[in-house]
């Protein structure tokens, strides 16, 4: 006859392999991100907020490049305008459009800050990206 | 009572024998899947996924789940090979996607320039010829001119190596304009029989 503490023990290592199981599955899965995504983590991770996906896909359906590369002055490098939420309250870059006229404004805080935390800054499924590297799947 | 706690344990061992098993032959199928060396040769069904499914959005947060799909919005969209699976300038052209030219102004006609500008280039592939009328339909010309390109004819010098790398035309192609895999896209004028690489070898 088992005892009330085996039954615990059992517990905790059935509970352990749930885990170890759940991690597997997760961590198995790659990133297959839209071309061209953009994935802006300069201020996100460090202040507790999801890092910023920006889809072009998204946006070059309803605007043409022109619109935000030029007339808004965001440089085509992912990371490189220094975006901050200061900037967009005040109009500038995203705060452009993103001003609950032209689109959903800032207190939609999640639908912009919707990346898995801990992702750095990229352009996703870039060329650079694609590049065989050696030792494929040790890769980073 | 005892055969009841007996019969709750003796199941929970099967769920641990279950799971280990699960965990290796989850293992197994990482490493003895040949496709999976590969890791460029996503499946058809693979493209295109929902923001909860595409790896980079966090599927447990409240936005994620908000977004569009890309699928619900290429649908109706002509199709590529690559990229996003989708030719924009065909969409454009086809005005099965109407993005303003100004973010204010609905009417916006962009200026649009009908140049070609050809560039002979050195190996065996076809010469480049470059359409200014596509890309300023998307673009200004203050976006190319003159940080990227100097506008004045033998004064850029570009390489595919520089592209790869991000610079010239692969500030974009290869980033989020069509990727630098479709060679004939660019390379589309062929050589003269007098010039190229037969011609240099002689």
């Amino acid at each position: 006859m088992r005892t009330y503490d085996e039954n615990v023990v059992l517990a905790i290592v059935l509970l352990f392999c749930m885990m170890l199981v759940a991690v597997d599955l997760l961590t198995a899965r790659d990133a297959h991100a839209e071309y061209g995504d953009v994935v802006i983590n300069n201020y996100s991770d460090d202040a507790g907020m999801r890092p910023v996906v920006f889809p072009h896909w998204f946006h070059r359906v309803r605007f043409r490049c022109k619109v935000c590369h030029a007339d808004l002055g965001f440089k085509f490098e992912a990371g490189g305008n220094e975006i901050n939420m200061l900037k967009i309250i005040d109009g500038e870059y995203c705060g452009a459009c993103h001003d609950g006229d032209i689109a959903w404004s800032v207190e939609n805080c999640d639908l912009c800050h919707s990346g898995s935390p801990g992702t750095p800054t990229q352009v996703h499924e870039s060329t650079l990206q694609k590049l065989a590297k050696p030792a494929a799947g040790k890769a980073e | 009572m005892t055969i009841l706690r007996n019969l709750i344990t003796s199941t929970g061992a099967v769920v641990i024998v279950f799971m280990l098993a699960l965990l290796l032959v989850n293992k197994e199928s990482h490493s003895a899947d040949p496709n999976q060396f590969n890791r460029l040769l996503a499946p058809p069904s693979k493209r295109n996924p929902p923001p909860t499914l595409d790896g980079i959005h966090d599927a447990d947060g409240p936005g994620a789940a908000m977004l569009q799909t890309p699928k619900s919005a290429f649908d109706i969209l002509p199709k590529s090979k690559s990229g996003n699976y989708v030719d924009w300038v065909k969409a454009l052209d086809e005005k099965k996607i109407a993005p303003r030219y100004d973010r204010n102004d609905v009417d916006a006609q962009p200026i649009v320039m009908d140049l070609n500008i050809v560039r002979e280039v050195k190996g065996s592939m076809p010469n480049v010829v470059y359409p200014h009328k596509q890309h300023t339909e998307w673009l200004d010309c203050s976006n190319c001119h003159p940080a990227i390109f100097i506008p004045q004819k033998g004064a850029n010098n570009i390489s595919m190596a520089s592209i790869l790398l991000g610079e010239a035309c692969g500030v974009c192609h290869g980033k989020v304009a069509f990727p630098v895999s479709e060679c004939r896209r660019c390379h589309s004028q062929p050589k003269k029989k007098s010039t190229g690489a037969k011609a240099a070898a002689k």
